[in-house]
């Protein structure tokens, strides 16, 4: 069964990993309806 | 995890169901993604948010986890995503995920 | 002007304030109101380590120049545990000021009457800060205006009037006053805060006037790039830090303004100056930047869980003079410069394409061009137990994955990539200060000596912070080694013995600096 498609995802990315924004980009190509990206920085 | 994310995280799993959320993580490390896996799972580590003692158990996967990759369209993971794959330690990420997957998640 | 502006002195200063981490640090003042009988709170001031112990830290020394980043690389990590030799809080690059002595600069910094010392605690302020020789009688004479304050004062204006405390070693020494009553831009929280970026931006200013050699005077434009802002209620990011900190510094004929861009900040206000130096509309342009409270101890609940000291424990400064080309000093190649469009995205080979591959590019040079890269130089002794990795190593990783992505290296080449064109980062995590610029002072001196030929800065930036957009940001430059163009038409030449005799008459005149500021 899919882990992404059709489910509500929530995005905590990484500024000095992945940001936010392009893990929305590839998860929405799964079929995943994203619900709130955001991007966390530690520094 | 930032106290806003944590609420928020909170929110989205009471307003769809538990089971209906997926979260996806991009950090830089393997401890730091397993510490946000466990806030999203096991409750909030540093007790310091609103997911603090709540114990969601939500399916948590790292954007550079197999699983999630093959899920995705290869083009644009290549585009976004494949050069910090030589710059990060996955094998390390992974494993955290999985033991924190293992232990917590409540959907799988 | 022909030729190129060029770097002619740095200057890196620090405050250490162990107080201020538990008072004013946002990570231990969110905690107080969500958690307060949290065990971090009582574990916390355990943690705090004394002005030697912070000052013999290796990284702090290499920020205030007494040690090279090639020190600290060799360094075994990690580095909290071990102390450099011969440590000293006077460097070649500025100064690591202790907690008291900067109170009493920041009453200096002060001309709204907003601070208040307890008597005693500012009479003995006052002395050591004259032993610094770094103020002016006249400025040194604020700090007497503290003969009505004793203990019960100060503690009622902290109790009654909504002032915000000042601590020195766990006692309540002074106050700083809110500036109005119903505006929350002008509350003592704010003043505070912006009263610790001047003072700490006017010690850089002061110490790029005694130790770079500095004429004040010559200085026409001073930008300011730090992160906070100041107003009131009607324009709250109404800004100028530059010039009030100018002021202060004694930069009588300059005027200024703020360039803001989150941590990229720095990388931003250099182009600026740059550009003003190229275009010849100012010949000596100053970027300065203090440091901030809110940041001190931010990761300190790792450090504390690890049993480290808090590493976080000083407010930064530093001040860097561009000028017109003097034929000698580092070029800044403000024809090659990258930049983070809107349309680049946030996709992390999007990023380092825009900032390193494509200018460079552009340019007709390959990434192995350059010797040395210096992007976000945060000390690894203080992200790393926080889990956020080596930001530095990071970035070269990714500098050199691209190059792989490029064919300009090979897969297998990665790890020697980092090793030969990085550094182990050295400066403290207070936001824009790690951002590229922390290298400026030991690469000017390493051109100089002929050991660095090119180099690049690279400066980023987290905008959706500001909750105004998701972009992220970034610019870089190149600097090089000076080409002489500006002696012969602005073209590309090299007269080798002119060089040489330049090279020698600058390094006469900044021996004879050193010797004049001792005096």
């Amino acid at each position: 069964m899919a882990i992404l498609n059709g489910k509500k995802v929530v995005i905590i990315g990484d500024r000095d990993g992945i940001p936010g924004p392009a893990i929305e980009a590839c998860v929405k190509t799964a079929g995943a309806d994203v619900v709130y990206s955001s991007t966390e920085c530690f520094v | 995890m930032d106290l806003e994310n944590q609420k928020r995280v909170k929110d989205f799993a009471e307003q769809y169901g538990p089971e209906n959320v997926v979260v996806v993580l991009g950090a830089a490390e393997g401890e730091a993604a397993g510490l946000a896996a466990e806030t999203v799972t096991a409750g909030d580590p540093t007790f310091a948010g609103p997911l603090a003692g709540v114990q969601l158990g939500l399916t948590v996967y790292h954007i550079c986890e197999d699983e999630i990759k093959a899920e995705v369209d290869a083009g644009v993971y290549d585009e976004q995503i494949s050069m910090m794959e030589m710059v990060m330690d996955v094998d390390d990420i992974a494993n955290e995920m999985s033991s924190i997957r293992d232990e917590f998640c409540k959907y799988l | 002007m022909n030729g190129y502006p060029v770097l002619k002195g740095a200057s890196y200063t620090l405050a250490i304030t162990p107080d201020m981490v538990i008072h004013n640090g946002t990570t231990q003042t969110t905690e107080m109101i969500v958690n307060p009988e949290s065990e971090y709170l009582k574990e916390l001031p355990n943690h705090l380590r004394s002005f030697e112990d912070a000052v013999s830290y290796i990284p702090n020394q290499v920020y205030i120049g007494n040690a090279k980043p090639a020190d600290l690389a060799a360094t075994e990590f990690p580095f909290y545990d071990k102390k450099w030799e011969n440590a000293s809080r006077d460097g070649k690059y500025g100064q690591i000021m202790p907690e008291d002595e900067f109170y009493g600069l920041i009453q200096i910094c002060d001309v709204f009457e907003l601070v208040m010392l307890e008597k005693s605690f500012a009479a003995s302020v006052k002395e050591k800060l004259a032993a610094q020789n770094l103020l002016k009688e006249d400025q040194l004479a604020a700090l007497d205006k503290n003969s009505e304050n004793d203990d019960a004062k100060i503690a009622s204006l902290v109790n009654d009037e909504h002032a915000e405390p000042l601590y020195f070693e766990h006692k309540l020494v002074g106050a700083v006053k809110r500036a109005h009553d119903v505006d929350v831009n002008l509350s003592a929280h704010v003043m505070l805060e912006n009263l610790v970026t001047k003072a700490s931006n006017v010690l850089s200013l002061i110490e790029l006037v005694k130790k770079a050699g500095v004429n004040p005077d010559e200085v026409d434009y001073v930008i300011d790039c730090c992160e906070e802002a100041c107003g009131d209620m009607n324009q709250r990011g109404g800004g100028n830090f530059a010039k009030a900190a100018a002021e202060i510094a004694g930069y009588t004929n300059a005027t200024g303004s703020d360039v803001r861009g989150f941590c990229a900040g720095p990388a931003h206000a250099m182009l600026h100056a740059a550009a003003l130096v190229k275009a010849g509309t100012f010949k000596n342009v100053v970027v300065t930047a203090g440091g901030c409270t809110a940041k001190l101890g931010m990761n300190g609940k790792d450090h504390v869980k690890k049993g480290l000291p808090i590493l976080e424990d000083a407010i930064a400064g530093f001040s860097v003079l561009v000028s017109a080309d003097d034929g000698v000093s580092p070029q800044i190649r403000t024809d090659i410069i990258g930049r983070h469009t809107i349309g680049t995205g946030s996709a992390p080979q999007n990023v380092i394409g825009s900032l390193v591959a494509d200018p460079l590019e552009r340019a007709g040079l390959l990434m192995t061009d350059i010797d040395k890269y210096s992007p976000e130089m945060q000390n690894p002794d203080i992200t790393k137990p926080a889990g956020a990795g080596d930001v530095p190593e990071a970035n070269y990783k990714m500098i050199a994955a691209l190059a792989v992505k490029k064919g300009q290296i090979a897969r297998t080449d990665i790890a020697n990539f980092v090793k030969e064109h990085g550094m182990t980062g050295w400066a403290p995590t207070q936001g824009h200060i790690p951002s590229g610029v922390p290298y400026i002072g030991p690469l000017r001196e390493e051109v100089l000596a002929g050991e660095t030929k090119r180099a690049m800065i690279i400066g980023k930036g987290s905008l959706f912070l500001g909750r105004m957009t998701n972009l992220f940001d970034g610019v870089s430059f190149v600097v090089q080694a000076n080409d002489g163009s500006a002696a012969n038409g602005g073209e590309a030449g090299f007269d080798e013995a002119k060089v040489k005799a330049m090279i020698g008459q600058a390094m006469r005149e900044f021996a004879n600096g050193l010797l004049g500021s001792e005096e």
